[in-house]
Protein backbone atom coordinates (compact mmCIF):
# COMPACT_ATOMS: atom_id res chain seq x y z
CA UNK A 1 0.00 0.00 0.00
CA UNK A 2 1.27 3.49 -0.75
CA UNK A 3 0.87 6.24 1.79
CA UNK A 4 0.58 9.76 1.41
CA UNK A 5 2.98 11.63 3.83
CA UNK A 6 1.25 14.88 6.09
CA UNK A 7 5.21 15.67 7.16
CA UNK A 8 3.88 18.91 8.79
CA UNK A 9 5.85 21.85 10.13
CA UNK A 10 7.91 20.56 13.05
CA UNK A 11 9.04 18.25 11.02
CA UNK A 12 10.71 20.21 8.09
CA UNK A 13 12.54 22.56 11.06
CA UNK A 14 12.92 21.92 14.97
CA UNK A 15 12.19 18.18 14.44
CA UNK A 16 13.72 17.68 11.07
CA UNK A 17 15.59 14.08 12.46
CA UNK A 18 12.44 12.90 12.77
CA UNK A 19 11.65 13.11 9.46
CA UNK A 20 15.14 12.04 8.58
CA UNK A 21 15.15 8.93 10.44
CA UNK A 22 11.19 8.78 9.62
CA UNK A 23 12.20 8.33 5.75
CA UNK A 24 15.47 5.92 6.20
CA UNK A 25 13.83 3.57 8.17
CA UNK A 26 10.78 2.98 5.78
CA UNK A 27 12.74 3.09 3.02
CA UNK A 28 14.81 -0.19 5.01
CA UNK A 29 11.42 -1.58 5.53
CA UNK A 30 10.04 -1.45 1.98
CA UNK A 31 7.14 1.15 2.79
CA UNK A 32 6.74 4.03 0.33
CA UNK A 33 4.52 7.27 0.27
CA UNK A 34 3.84 10.59 -1.31
CA UNK A 35 4.23 13.70 -0.10
CA UNK A 36 0.63 15.45 -0.56
CA UNK A 37 1.44 18.26 -2.42
CA UNK A 38 1.94 22.27 -1.38
CA UNK A 39 0.17 20.44 1.93
CA UNK A 40 -0.18 23.19 4.90
CA UNK A 41 0.26 23.82 8.26
CA UNK A 42 -2.62 21.84 9.89
CA UNK A 43 -3.12 24.76 12.04
CA UNK A 44 -2.17 23.34 15.15
CA UNK A 45 -2.83 24.31 18.78
CA UNK A 46 -2.58 27.84 18.09
CA UNK A 47 -5.95 27.71 15.64
CA UNK A 48 -7.89 25.74 17.64
CA UNK A 49 -7.52 27.20 20.87
CA UNK A 50 -8.47 30.37 19.50
CA UNK A 51 -10.95 30.16 16.15
CA UNK A 52 -12.81 26.96 15.61
CA UNK A 53 -13.57 27.71 11.86
CA UNK A 54 -10.11 28.47 11.57
CA UNK A 55 -8.46 25.09 12.86
CA UNK A 56 -11.01 22.60 10.61
CA UNK A 57 -10.55 24.56 7.39
CA UNK A 58 -6.15 24.80 7.20
CA UNK A 59 -6.75 20.91 8.74
CA UNK A 60 -8.99 20.02 6.05
CA UNK A 61 -7.42 21.54 3.39
CA UNK A 62 -4.80 19.08 3.53
CA UNK A 63 -7.14 16.12 3.99
CA UNK A 64 -8.83 17.51 0.44
CA UNK A 65 -5.25 17.99 -1.51
CA UNK A 66 -4.72 13.97 -0.25
CA UNK A 67 -8.15 13.78 -2.12
CA UNK A 68 -7.37 15.09 -4.92
CA UNK A 69 -4.19 13.68 -5.32
CA UNK A 70 -5.77 10.01 -4.89
CA UNK A 71 -4.35 9.09 -1.47
CA UNK A 72 -6.97 6.99 0.52
CA UNK A 73 -4.38 6.55 2.95
CA UNK A 74 -2.26 9.04 5.03
CA UNK A 75 0.69 9.38 7.57
CA UNK A 76 0.90 12.01 10.04
CA UNK A 77 3.85 11.39 11.56
CA UNK A 78 3.49 14.63 14.70
CA UNK A 79 1.02 13.89 16.73
CA UNK A 80 -0.40 17.00 16.98
CA UNK A 81 -1.12 17.01 13.17
CA UNK A 82 -2.93 13.48 13.65
CA UNK A 83 -4.84 14.82 16.29
CA UNK A 84 -5.70 17.80 14.41
CA UNK A 85 -6.57 16.33 11.16
CA UNK A 86 -8.49 13.35 12.66
CA UNK A 87 -10.54 15.75 14.97
CA UNK A 88 -11.47 17.60 12.11
CA UNK A 89 -12.55 14.97 9.91
CA UNK A 90 -14.59 13.85 12.57
CA UNK A 91 -16.31 17.13 13.40
CA UNK A 92 -17.13 17.71 10.22
CA UNK A 93 -18.29 13.49 9.31
CA UNK A 94 -21.10 14.35 12.19
CA UNK A 95 -22.01 18.06 11.74
CA UNK A 96 -23.05 19.20 8.43
CA UNK A 97 -23.13 22.78 9.45
CA UNK A 98 -19.34 22.47 9.94
CA UNK A 99 -18.62 20.23 7.10
CA UNK A 100 -20.81 23.00 4.90
CA UNK A 101 -18.89 25.90 6.18
CA UNK A 102 -15.61 24.21 5.62
CA UNK A 103 -16.74 23.10 2.42
CA UNK A 104 -17.65 26.33 1.02
CA UNK A 105 -14.37 27.78 2.66
CA UNK A 106 -12.62 25.39 0.63
CA UNK A 107 -14.44 25.19 -2.65
CA UNK A 108 -14.61 21.74 -2.73
CA UNK A 109 -16.91 18.57 -1.30
CA UNK A 110 -15.40 16.14 0.80
CA UNK A 111 -16.32 12.68 -0.99
CA UNK A 112 -13.93 10.50 -0.10
CA UNK A 113 -12.84 8.77 3.24
CA UNK A 114 -9.50 9.75 3.44
CA UNK A 115 -7.86 7.45 6.60
CA UNK A 116 -4.96 9.52 8.58
CA UNK A 117 -2.35 7.58 10.57
CA UNK A 118 -0.05 7.97 13.30
CA UNK A 119 3.14 6.83 13.56
CA UNK A 120 2.50 3.77 15.70
CA UNK A 121 -0.33 2.57 13.63
CA UNK A 122 2.65 2.37 10.70
CA UNK A 123 4.64 -0.05 12.20
CA UNK A 124 1.94 -1.94 13.67
CA UNK A 125 -0.14 -2.03 10.09
CA UNK A 126 3.24 -2.88 7.70
CA UNK A 127 4.13 -5.73 10.45
CA UNK A 128 6.71 -5.66 13.31
CA UNK A 129 8.06 -8.29 11.63
CA UNK A 130 9.62 -6.43 8.93
CA UNK A 131 12.11 -4.57 12.20
CA UNK A 132 12.39 -7.88 13.41
CA UNK A 133 13.95 -9.54 10.20
CA UNK A 134 15.96 -6.44 9.25
CA UNK A 135 17.03 -6.29 12.81
CA UNK A 136 20.83 -6.05 12.79
CA UNK A 137 21.62 -4.84 16.06
CA UNK A 138 20.16 -6.48 19.58
CA UNK A 139 19.12 -2.97 21.76
CA UNK A 140 18.67 -5.14 24.47
CA UNK A 141 20.66 -2.47 26.67
CA UNK A 142 18.24 -0.59 26.15
CA UNK A 143 15.41 0.54 28.99
CA UNK A 144 13.43 2.27 27.26
CA UNK A 145 10.31 4.62 28.64
CA UNK A 146 7.64 4.25 26.11
CA UNK A 147 6.52 8.03 26.29
CA UNK A 148 2.90 8.92 24.21
CA UNK A 149 1.71 12.26 25.94
CA UNK A 150 -1.52 13.13 25.50
CA UNK A 151 -2.85 13.69 21.32
CA UNK A 152 -1.67 9.75 19.84
CA UNK A 153 -3.92 8.22 21.99
CA UNK A 154 -6.71 10.95 23.10
CA UNK A 155 -9.63 10.96 22.40
CA UNK A 156 -10.01 7.43 22.35
CA UNK A 157 -13.49 7.17 20.91
CA UNK A 158 -11.89 8.91 18.16
CA UNK A 159 -8.25 7.91 17.32
CA UNK A 160 -9.77 4.02 18.24
CA UNK A 161 -6.25 2.39 18.05
CA UNK A 162 -4.96 2.05 22.10
CA UNK A 163 -5.92 2.72 25.22
CA UNK A 164 -6.22 6.19 26.83
CA UNK A 165 -4.88 5.68 29.92
CA UNK A 166 -3.20 2.51 29.43
CA UNK A 167 -2.08 2.27 25.68
CA UNK A 168 0.62 -0.32 25.08
CA UNK A 169 1.09 -0.09 21.41
CA UNK A 170 4.66 1.86 20.91
CA UNK A 171 5.84 -1.10 23.80
CA UNK A 172 5.14 -3.60 21.37
CA UNK A 173 7.17 -2.01 18.56
CA UNK A 174 10.09 -1.08 20.71
CA UNK A 175 10.42 -4.93 21.82
CA UNK A 176 10.21 -5.66 18.56
CA UNK A 177 13.85 -3.84 18.22
CA UNK A 178 14.81 -6.06 20.82
CA UNK A 179 15.04 -2.98 23.48
CA UNK A 180 13.65 -3.37 26.63
CA UNK A 181 10.65 -1.36 28.23
CA UNK A 182 9.71 -0.51 31.50
CA UNK A 183 6.30 -0.46 33.15
CA UNK A 184 6.11 3.46 34.45
CA UNK A 185 3.14 5.85 35.22
CA UNK A 186 3.20 8.89 33.04
CA UNK A 187 3.13 7.45 29.43
CA UNK A 188 0.27 9.48 28.66
CA UNK A 189 0.69 12.73 31.11
CA UNK A 190 0.70 16.35 29.47
CA UNK A 191 4.12 17.80 29.23
CA UNK A 192 2.99 21.39 28.81
CA UNK A 193 2.74 21.07 25.01
CA UNK A 194 2.14 24.69 23.01
CA UNK A 195 3.06 26.53 26.34
CA UNK A 196 6.81 25.79 25.23
CA UNK A 197 7.43 29.68 24.59
CA UNK A 198 4.88 31.46 26.46
CA UNK A 199 4.93 29.52 30.06
CA UNK A 200 8.30 27.73 29.79
CA UNK A 201 7.93 27.65 33.74
CA UNK A 202 5.07 25.00 33.21
CA UNK A 203 6.57 22.77 30.49
CA UNK A 204 10.01 22.43 33.09
CA UNK A 205 7.70 21.54 35.42
CA UNK A 206 5.86 19.03 34.25
CA UNK A 207 8.37 17.92 31.84
CA UNK A 208 11.02 17.40 34.55
CA UNK A 209 8.49 15.03 36.67
CA UNK A 210 7.67 12.94 33.56
CA UNK A 211 11.49 12.18 33.00
CA UNK A 212 11.73 11.28 36.54
CA UNK A 213 9.12 9.05 36.66
CA UNK A 214 11.05 7.36 33.76
CA UNK A 215 14.43 6.94 36.29
CA UNK A 216 12.65 5.90 38.91
CA UNK A 217 11.19 3.39 37.05
CA UNK A 218 14.63 2.44 35.90
CA UNK A 219 14.61 3.83 32.33
CA UNK A 220 18.02 4.27 30.73
CA UNK A 221 16.31 6.12 27.44
CA UNK A 222 13.26 7.91 26.56
CA UNK A 223 11.57 6.96 23.60
CA UNK A 224 8.72 10.21 21.94
CA UNK A 225 6.59 10.19 18.77
CA UNK A 226 5.71 13.75 19.05
CA UNK A 227 7.89 16.88 18.05
CA UNK A 228 6.59 19.09 21.02
CA UNK A 229 7.09 16.73 22.98
CA UNK A 230 10.19 15.70 22.18
CA UNK A 231 11.57 19.28 22.05
CA UNK A 232 9.82 20.12 25.82
CA UNK A 233 11.30 16.54 27.41
CA UNK A 234 15.00 16.89 25.09
CA UNK A 235 15.47 20.96 24.47
CA UNK A 236 13.81 21.69 27.54
CA UNK A 237 16.95 20.18 29.91
CA UNK A 238 18.75 22.80 29.56
CA UNK A 239 16.34 25.09 31.35
CA UNK A 240 15.48 22.07 33.45
CA UNK A 241 18.73 21.97 34.89
CA UNK A 242 18.83 25.70 35.80
CA UNK A 243 15.40 25.13 37.96
CA UNK A 244 16.98 21.95 39.20
CA UNK A 245 20.56 21.68 39.64
CA UNK A 246 20.41 17.63 40.54
CA UNK A 247 18.76 17.21 37.48
CA UNK A 248 21.01 15.15 34.83
CA UNK A 249 20.95 14.57 31.58
CA UNK A 250 18.45 12.27 30.12
CA UNK A 251 18.04 10.65 26.48
CA UNK A 252 15.05 11.41 24.62
CA UNK A 253 14.65 9.25 20.94
CA UNK A 254 12.05 9.39 18.19
CA UNK A 255 10.33 6.07 17.69
CA UNK A 256 12.15 6.00 14.27
CA UNK A 257 15.44 6.90 15.66
CA UNK A 258 15.44 3.77 17.77
CA UNK A 259 14.03 1.85 15.05
CA UNK A 260 17.04 3.03 12.94
CA UNK A 261 19.20 2.02 15.28
CA UNK A 262 18.10 -1.05 15.34
CA UNK A 263 18.22 -1.43 11.61
CA UNK A 264 21.85 -0.94 11.95
CA UNK A 265 22.03 2.48 11.06
CA UNK A 266 24.54 5.50 12.83
CA UNK A 267 23.35 8.33 15.14
CA UNK A 268 24.74 10.89 12.64
CA UNK A 269 22.84 9.38 9.84
CA UNK A 270 19.45 8.92 11.93
CA UNK A 271 20.22 12.85 13.08
CA UNK A 272 19.98 11.95 16.42
CA UNK A 273 22.98 14.43 17.18
CA UNK A 274 20.63 17.07 16.33
CA UNK A 275 19.43 16.47 20.06
CA UNK A 276 20.09 18.68 22.70
CA UNK A 277 20.96 15.85 25.31
CA UNK A 278 23.57 13.61 24.40
CA UNK A 279 22.65 9.93 23.17
CA UNK A 280 25.24 7.24 21.99
CA UNK A 281 24.65 3.96 21.60
CA UNK A 282 28.17 2.68 22.49
CA UNK A 283 28.26 4.49 25.08
CA UNK A 284 25.09 3.61 26.95
CA UNK A 285 26.73 -0.02 26.78
CA UNK A 286 29.54 0.72 28.22
CA UNK A 287 27.66 2.31 30.95
CA UNK A 288 25.51 -0.12 31.18
CA UNK A 289 28.43 -2.44 31.68
CA UNK A 290 30.54 -0.56 34.33
CA UNK A 291 27.30 -0.56 36.22
CA UNK A 292 26.22 -4.11 35.74
CA UNK B 1 -16.66 36.50 44.62
CA UNK B 2 -19.12 37.45 47.29
CA UNK B 3 -19.80 34.76 50.06
CA UNK B 4 -23.06 34.22 48.85
CA UNK B 5 -22.29 33.00 45.51
CA UNK B 6 -19.38 31.09 47.23
CA UNK B 7 -22.65 28.91 48.50
CA UNK B 8 -24.04 28.68 45.43
CA UNK B 9 -20.89 27.39 44.17
CA UNK B 10 -21.30 24.76 46.56
CA UNK B 11 -24.62 23.58 46.07
CA UNK B 12 -24.82 19.80 44.98
CA UNK B 13 -26.50 19.97 42.14
CA UNK B 14 -27.35 22.75 39.16
CA UNK B 15 -31.22 22.86 40.02
CA UNK B 16 -30.03 23.52 44.21
CA UNK B 17 -28.19 25.89 42.42
CA UNK B 18 -29.90 27.94 40.50
CA UNK B 19 -32.42 27.90 43.42
CA UNK B 20 -30.14 29.51 45.55
CA UNK B 21 -29.43 31.62 43.48
CA UNK B 22 -33.08 32.72 42.68
CA UNK B 23 -33.97 32.94 46.63
CA UNK B 24 -30.88 35.58 47.32
CA UNK B 25 -32.44 37.73 44.42
CA UNK B 26 -35.93 37.45 45.10
CA UNK B 27 -35.78 37.63 48.88
CA UNK B 28 -32.84 40.42 49.69
CA UNK B 29 -32.64 42.63 46.61
CA UNK B 30 -28.97 44.15 47.35
CA UNK B 31 -28.35 47.59 47.49
CA UNK B 32 -25.90 48.51 45.11
CA UNK B 33 -23.66 51.79 45.11
CA UNK B 34 -23.40 53.97 42.37
CA UNK B 35 -20.02 52.61 41.49
CA UNK B 36 -21.06 48.84 41.70
CA UNK B 37 -23.77 50.08 39.52
CA UNK B 38 -21.79 51.43 37.02
CA UNK B 39 -19.51 48.23 36.49
CA UNK B 40 -22.44 46.08 36.76
CA UNK B 41 -23.69 47.88 33.87
CA UNK B 42 -20.74 47.37 31.96
CA UNK B 43 -20.58 44.09 32.38
CA UNK B 44 -23.60 44.04 30.72
CA UNK B 45 -22.68 45.88 27.70
CA UNK B 46 -19.89 43.59 27.56
CA UNK B 47 -21.71 40.25 27.94
CA UNK B 48 -25.15 40.96 26.84
CA UNK B 49 -24.11 42.45 22.88
CA UNK B 50 -25.42 38.71 21.67
CA UNK B 51 -29.05 38.29 22.58
CA UNK B 52 -28.10 34.69 23.07
CA UNK B 53 -26.46 33.93 26.27
CA UNK B 54 -23.12 32.44 26.71
CA UNK B 55 -23.98 29.11 28.06
CA UNK B 56 -26.04 28.47 25.11
CA UNK B 57 -23.60 29.55 22.81
CA UNK B 58 -20.95 27.32 24.02
CA UNK B 59 -23.32 24.42 24.27
CA UNK B 60 -23.88 25.72 20.23
CA UNK B 61 -20.43 25.72 19.39
CA UNK B 62 -19.09 22.39 21.12
CA UNK B 63 -22.21 20.47 19.93
CA UNK B 64 -23.06 19.48 24.02
CA UNK B 65 -24.79 20.98 26.44
CA UNK B 66 -22.79 22.64 28.87
CA UNK B 67 -25.87 21.20 31.81
CA UNK B 68 -24.30 17.60 31.16
CA UNK B 69 -21.78 18.13 33.50
CA UNK B 70 -22.49 17.40 37.34
CA UNK B 71 -19.62 18.78 38.82
CA UNK B 72 -18.12 15.69 40.29
CA UNK B 73 -14.37 17.29 39.83
CA UNK B 74 -12.62 14.54 38.43
CA UNK B 75 -11.11 16.31 35.45
CA UNK B 76 -9.70 19.21 37.70
CA UNK B 77 -8.31 15.88 40.16
CA UNK B 78 -6.44 14.88 36.80
CA UNK B 79 -5.42 18.33 35.51
CA UNK B 80 -1.79 18.53 34.66
CA UNK B 81 -2.20 22.20 34.89
CA UNK B 82 -4.16 22.50 37.75
CA UNK B 83 -1.60 24.01 40.12
CA UNK B 84 -1.39 26.97 37.95
CA UNK B 85 -4.93 27.99 37.21
CA UNK B 86 -6.59 30.74 39.17
CA UNK B 87 -10.17 28.22 39.43
CA UNK B 88 -10.06 24.67 38.78
CA UNK B 89 -11.39 23.50 35.07
CA UNK B 90 -14.66 22.09 36.70
CA UNK B 91 -15.51 25.60 38.24
CA UNK B 92 -15.44 27.49 34.77
CA UNK B 93 -18.24 24.97 33.71
CA UNK B 94 -19.84 26.25 36.70
CA UNK B 95 -19.87 29.50 36.40
CA UNK B 96 -21.26 29.22 33.00
CA UNK B 97 -24.11 27.07 33.87
CA UNK B 98 -24.72 29.73 36.48
CA UNK B 99 -24.55 32.05 34.05
CA UNK B 100 -21.18 34.18 36.04
CA UNK B 101 -19.67 34.89 32.66
CA UNK B 102 -17.62 37.38 33.52
CA UNK B 103 -15.78 34.96 36.17
CA UNK B 104 -15.66 32.58 33.60
CA UNK B 105 -14.72 34.54 30.74
CA UNK B 106 -11.68 36.32 32.42
CA UNK B 107 -10.50 33.66 34.40
CA UNK B 108 -7.00 31.72 33.44
CA UNK B 109 -7.60 28.72 33.42
CA UNK B 110 -9.03 28.51 29.90
CA UNK B 111 -6.06 30.08 28.57
CA UNK B 112 -3.40 27.74 30.96
CA UNK B 113 -5.76 24.55 29.99
CA UNK B 114 -2.77 22.99 27.56
CA UNK B 115 -5.61 21.05 25.80
CA UNK B 116 -4.46 17.86 26.67
CA UNK B 117 -8.02 16.02 26.67
CA UNK B 118 -7.26 13.74 29.70
CA UNK B 119 -10.49 15.29 31.18
CA UNK B 120 -12.11 14.69 28.29
CA UNK B 121 -11.38 10.99 28.19
CA UNK B 122 -12.09 10.68 31.92
CA UNK B 123 -15.38 12.71 31.86
CA UNK B 124 -17.81 10.17 33.50
CA UNK B 125 -20.73 12.12 31.39
CA UNK B 126 -18.77 11.96 28.72
CA UNK B 127 -18.42 15.76 28.43
CA UNK B 128 -15.56 17.15 26.51
CA UNK B 129 -14.34 19.55 28.73
CA UNK B 130 -11.00 20.40 26.28
CA UNK B 131 -13.35 21.41 24.03
CA UNK B 132 -15.61 23.48 26.16
CA UNK B 133 -12.67 25.63 26.86
CA UNK B 134 -11.91 26.09 22.93
CA UNK B 135 -15.55 27.74 23.16
CA UNK B 136 -14.89 29.90 26.16
CA UNK B 137 -11.09 30.97 25.01
CA UNK B 138 -13.12 31.96 21.63
CA UNK B 139 -15.64 33.95 23.40
CA UNK B 140 -13.73 35.85 25.71
CA UNK B 141 -11.45 36.75 22.42
CA UNK B 142 -14.44 37.92 20.52
CA UNK B 143 -16.22 39.51 23.16
CA UNK B 144 -12.44 41.85 23.59
CA UNK B 145 -12.48 40.87 27.38
CA UNK B 146 -9.24 41.26 28.72
CA UNK B 147 -7.01 38.16 28.86
CA UNK B 148 -4.64 37.83 31.67
CA UNK B 149 -2.26 35.46 30.01
CA UNK B 150 -1.43 37.65 27.61
CA UNK B 151 1.91 36.34 26.12
CA UNK B 152 -0.26 32.74 25.75
CA UNK B 153 -2.70 34.52 23.29
CA UNK B 154 0.39 36.72 21.86
CA UNK B 155 2.09 33.38 21.20
CA UNK B 156 -0.92 32.44 19.29
CA UNK B 157 -0.89 34.95 17.42
CA UNK B 158 2.49 35.60 16.47
CA UNK B 159 1.98 31.70 15.23
CA UNK B 160 -0.74 32.18 13.06
CA UNK B 161 0.93 35.12 11.72
CA UNK B 162 3.17 32.98 10.11
CA UNK B 163 0.99 30.41 8.18
CA UNK B 164 -1.07 33.44 6.99
CA UNK B 165 1.82 34.85 5.62
CA UNK B 166 3.74 31.40 4.17
CA UNK B 167 1.36 28.55 4.76
CA UNK B 168 3.21 26.61 7.06
CA UNK B 169 5.22 27.91 10.76
CA UNK B 170 8.28 29.49 10.66
CA UNK B 171 10.19 29.33 13.22
CA UNK B 172 12.50 32.24 12.72
CA UNK B 173 9.99 34.15 12.12
CA UNK B 174 7.51 33.05 14.88
CA UNK B 175 10.34 33.94 17.49
CA UNK B 176 10.77 37.19 16.30
CA UNK B 177 7.29 38.05 15.71
CA UNK B 178 6.59 36.74 19.88
CA UNK B 179 9.74 39.21 21.39
CA UNK B 180 8.37 42.24 19.92
CA UNK B 181 5.27 41.68 21.10
CA UNK B 182 5.92 40.54 24.40
CA UNK B 183 9.28 42.66 24.71
CA UNK B 184 10.72 39.44 25.99
CA UNK B 185 14.04 39.39 24.35
CA UNK B 186 16.26 37.53 26.76
CA UNK B 187 13.81 34.24 27.17
CA UNK B 188 14.50 31.00 25.63
CA UNK B 189 18.14 31.98 25.07
CA UNK B 190 18.57 27.88 25.06
CA UNK B 191 16.27 27.11 22.13
CA UNK B 192 16.64 29.09 18.88
CA UNK B 193 19.94 29.94 18.95
CA UNK B 194 21.23 26.32 19.78
CA UNK B 195 18.56 25.04 16.82
CA UNK B 196 20.38 27.43 14.59
CA UNK B 197 23.76 25.96 15.15
CA UNK B 198 22.66 22.58 14.62
CA UNK B 199 21.23 23.27 11.32
CA UNK B 200 17.35 23.00 12.03
CA UNK B 201 16.39 26.30 11.35
CA UNK B 202 16.20 27.60 7.97
CA UNK B 203 16.91 31.50 7.87
CA UNK B 204 13.65 31.54 5.01
CA UNK B 205 10.51 30.84 5.31
CA UNK B 206 9.09 27.71 3.29
CA UNK B 207 6.39 29.58 1.48
CA UNK B 208 3.89 27.22 -0.14
CA UNK B 209 2.31 27.92 -3.48
CA UNK B 210 -1.21 28.56 -2.86
CA UNK B 211 -0.57 31.21 -0.15
CA UNK B 212 -3.71 32.85 -1.66
CA UNK B 213 -6.07 30.29 -0.53
CA UNK B 214 -4.70 30.44 2.67
CA UNK B 215 -4.84 34.07 3.51
CA UNK B 216 -8.43 33.57 2.15
CA UNK B 217 -9.11 31.19 4.44
CA UNK B 218 -8.21 33.45 7.14
CA UNK B 219 -10.08 36.32 6.21
CA UNK B 220 -13.18 34.57 5.77
CA UNK B 221 -12.85 32.96 8.99
CA UNK B 222 -11.92 36.45 11.17
CA UNK B 223 -14.92 37.58 11.11
CA UNK B 224 -17.21 37.46 14.39
CA UNK B 225 -19.79 35.15 15.10
S1 LIG C 1 -15.32 15.23 35.09
FE1 LIG C 1 -17.04 15.84 33.73
S2 LIG C 1 -18.86 15.85 35.03
FE2 LIG C 1 -17.09 15.79 36.39
S3 LIG C 1 -16.75 17.95 36.87
FE3 LIG C 1 -15.43 17.47 35.13
S4 LIG C 1 -16.62 17.99 33.31
FE4 LIG C 1 -18.05 17.91 35.05
S1 LIG D 1 -7.49 19.57 28.57
FE1 LIG D 1 -7.04 21.38 29.77
S2 LIG D 1 -8.49 21.34 31.50
FE2 LIG D 1 -8.47 19.30 30.58
S3 LIG D 1 -6.99 18.16 31.83
FE3 LIG D 1 -5.90 18.97 30.03
S4 LIG D 1 -5.03 20.93 30.69
FE4 LIG D 1 -6.62 20.36 32.20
Amino acid sequence: MKYGYFPGCSLTSSAKEYDISLRKVIDKLGISFDEINDWSCCGATSAHVTNHKLSTALAMRNIMLAEQQGLDNIIAPCAACYNRLIISQNEIGKHTGIRKETEDLLSVKFKKDVKVFNILELFLKSGLNKIIENRKRELSELKAACYYGCLLVRPAAITKFDDAEEPESMEKIVEATGADTVDWNYKTECCGAAHSIARRDIVVDLSKKIIDDAITHGANVMVVACPMCHTNLDMRQRAMKRKYPDHKEFPVLYLTELIGLSLGMDEKELGIDLHYTNFKYADTLLNNSAKG
Amino acid sequence: MSRKADEIMAADTLKDAKKLQASFISTEPFQESSKEKEKEKDNNKLFHIHERNVSDEISERTFQDVSLCYQCGKCSAGCPVRYYMDIAPNKVVRFIQLGYYEEALKSETPWLCAGCLACSVRCPKEFDLAKFMDAVREIAIEKGVEIKQENILKFHKAFLDQIKNHGRSYEVGLVAEYKMKTLDLFQDVDSAPGMFLKGKLDLLPHNIKNRKEIKSIFKKTSGKK
